[in-house]
């Protein structure tokens, strides 16, 4: 059986503010699914042009090749400062960073609290995935108690190592930050929501609303041992426990 | 140029600053150059300029990274122990080809130290401090006025090589007062343009500023590129002072706040008959090499006198060789030594 | 006809499986083919059964997937 695509309507391709490069994420990585979320919002709202994105280090250090706009490399955690200094530079500028949970909770942690604390007219995206990617599966601040890695192999003991951290809900503590949610993307119900909250959140800076920010909890299969399929259901059944969805600040 | 007004050191640098067009400032209070950051508190809201008072030392390069990445000519103030957080920006700012201007007003050291003068941080200004094959400039000014002499040639410098330029201040310099003619201010239309710059991909295929290369053969061309640029630089831009060095049997090699007591020392040297001279490097790197080594070859002895444990004073040993003595007198903990202290050091090593 | 396909661009696609789940038509299974990564591509099992939906476009996270969608008649 043929079917002629020329003859139907085109209802989902990649968006145009993404590049062609493939993606260095392993398979199934939630990274994947929130950039193109990135894109595809860059090109609804028609801002690409004037966006300068904020690459932070560990698994998406290369975030500044997936997408059709100026991006500038920030040492590990310093992102929110760096945006801070772009954004104070060129305040008619679109400005974001994204960052996993070494980048923004741990080394980032003071950067990551201070710029929502002056109210940076900022979005900021947070992969919240519970681990250390790129260095080899180490503990993150948001690992769960009893969680293995590299360097707590038999397990998160908060004895030791405290409590995952709920950095969103420290954050929403704050005055000055407009939005402040937690989403996921371990289906398409969330995934949809995910889309709505990341639009919402470059949508209040295109408006100059204020800092927004976007926790997204997301997956690393590899480190966690699982498969993809299987680390979507980990976020489901476990995951949301401790870190709860929705939204903890609404100003907009 | 205008009135003379009678201005602590870091509020000539700070106002030297705003006339050579700072856009954005970030810094961190630390002694001895809080007035560095109140009168850009002030005076940069006024101007509609970017003030922020940072977390911290580490935010404050950071932001400044960020804000020269945008293309805006943008600075930090900071002292020793806070220029030690700076070092992992300040290598990220060399390392992506970008122009930002540091001030270190150099306290005693090592660890908290102690917030009296000192100039124990070349090393760390002027070797690295910062990991990787990086060089920033950096201007050793002597004198209030020449802080802002220098704090405007920083700007254009760093924006001329797309550099990081350190002006190595020390406390005692930061904290007198001069009179000073203040530099007129520069015509805006007169900035060099940054086409490298992030301003919005409108119409150009995107810019990325960032010093990552996962190919080692793409790294090594980022750093034969960084030294070429250090070679133009140290041909170009070296600077220094000599003052009677012609017959001088005895030459104080000696920068900043020293450099200004030595001159002191030359003129009561040389009214004993003592034939004393000064050489002072206004650029500590690229280190006035040459010219030293021409000196050394007339004067019998280099005398370094430093406020340090002698780091200035193995610039100065590379530099003669086996050409003339290279003798050290320095004094440590924010101790400053006198004009009386270092002729008496200089009169040791004369016959 | 179906009411809906989707093409997948097998280069991109790492096998992770995920649109597999995600498709609510149980359109898409491993193909069973390595693509030049080696990677178990996902391929159109059940075609007849797409309603151009999406779902695994969305999900799909290197963006391997272009959908189609029958044009409406009148």
């Amino acid at each position: 059986m043929s079917v002629d695509t020329a003859k139907m309507t085109k209802v989902f391709e990649r968006p145009a503010s993404l590049t062609d490069a493939r993606f260095t994420y392993c398979p199934g990585c939630s990274h994947g699914i929130v950039t193109r979320i990135i894109a595809q919002t860059l090109d609804e709202l028609g801002i690409a042009e004037r966006t300068i994105g904020i690459a932070p280090v560990g698994c998406s250090v290369f975030a500044y090749n997936w997408y059709h706009c100026d991006a500038v490399q920030a040492a590990h955690g310093r992102a929110c400062a760096v945006a801070t200094g772009v954004k104070r530079a060129r305040p008619d500028r679109i400005v974001f960073s994204y960052q996993g949970d070494g980048d923004f909770a741990s080394i980032g942690a003071a950067e990551s609290i201070h710029a929502a604390n002056r109210g940076e007219s900022i979005t900021v995206i947070f992969i919240n995935n519970q681990i250390y990617g790129m260095t080899g599966g180490e503990m993150a601040p948001t690992t769960l108690v009893g969680q293995r890695s590299s360097t707590t192999p038999d397990g998160r003991d908060p004895a030791l190592c405290g409590y995952p951290i709920r950095f969103s809900e420290m954050i929403a503590q704050l005055d000055a930050p407009v939005y402040v949610t937690r989403q996921s993307v371990h289906d398409t119900r969330h995934i949809m929501g995910t889309t709505k909250a990341i639009k919402k959140a470059f949508q209040n800076q295109v408006d100059g609303k204020g800092y927004s920010l976007v926790e997204i909890l997301s997956t690393c299969p590899t480190n966690w041992g699982m498969t993809p399929v299987n680390a979507n259901k980990h976020v489901a059944e476990v995951v949301t426990g401790v870190f709860p969805l929705g939204d903890l600040i609404d100003r907009g | 140029m205008g009135e003379r007004l009678l201005l602590r050191g870091n509020e000539v640098i700070a106002e030297a600053a705003i006339r050579a067009g700072c856009e954005c400032y970030f810094a961190y209070p630390i002694t001895p150059q809080a007035e560095l950051l109140e009168h850009m508190a002030r005076e940069m809201p006024r101007l509609e300029r970017t003030f922020v008072q940072a977390e911290s030392e580490v935010a404050a390069i950071n932001m400044v990274y960020g804000a020269a990445a945008a293309g805006v000519r943008t600075m930090t103030s900071s002292s020793s122990p806070g220029i030690s957080l700076k070092q992992e920006g300040i290598s990220y700012i060399a390392g992506a080809n970008l122009p930002a201007v540091i001030v270190n007003v150099v306290r005693g050291g090592p660890g908290l130290g102690n917030i009296a003068p000192s100039q124990c941080d070349y090393f760390q200004a002027t070797k690295g401090g910062g990991h990787g094959d990086y060089r920033l400039i950096v201007l050793g000014p002597s004198t209030v006025p020449e802080a802002g002499e220098l704090t405007m040639l920083a700007f254009r410098l760093a924006d001329q090589y797309r550099i990081p330029v350190m002006i190595l201040a020390d406390g005692l310099l930061g904290q007198m007062m001069e009179p000073v003619e203040l530099p007129d201010p520069i015509d805006a239309d007169s900035l060099p343009d940054k086409p490298w710059a992030l301003t919005g991909a409108a119409g150009r295929t995107p810019n990325i500023v960032h010093s990552f290369d996962m190919d080692p053969e793409g790294l090594r061309q980022l750093n034969r590129d960084l030294q070429a640029k250090y070679g133009r630089i140290t041909d170009a831009e070296t600077r220094y002072e000599t003052v009677d060095t012609d017959d001088a049997d005895l030459v104080i090699a000696a920068y900043g706040t020293i450099a200004r007591i030595a001159k002191t020392v030359v003129r009561m040297a040389r009214a004993e008959g003592i034939k004393v001279g000064l050489f002072r490097p206004i650029t500590l790197w690229p280190f006035p090499t040459d010219a030293l080594r021409t000196i050394s070859g007339t004067a019998k002895t280099i005398l370094t006198v430093e406020m340090s444990a002698g780091q200035m004073w193995e610039d100065v040993r590379l530099a003669v060789a086996e050409r003339a003595e290279t003798p050290f007198y320095g004094e440590t903990g924010g101790v400053v030594p006198t004009p009386r202290s270092i002729l008496s050091e200089v009169k040791k090593h004369v016959r | 006809m179906p009411r809906g396909t989707v093409v997948i661009d097998t280069d991109r696609c790492k096998g992770c499986g995920l649109c597999i789940v995600a498709c609510p038509q149980k359109v898409l299974a491993f193909s069973g083919n390595l693509n030049k990564s080696g990677y178990n591509v996902s391929h159109m099992e059940n075609p007849e059964a797409c309603v151009g939906c999406g779902f695994c476009a969305l999900t799909c996270p290197d963006v391997a997937i272009t959908v189609y969608r029958e044009k409406p008649t009148t």
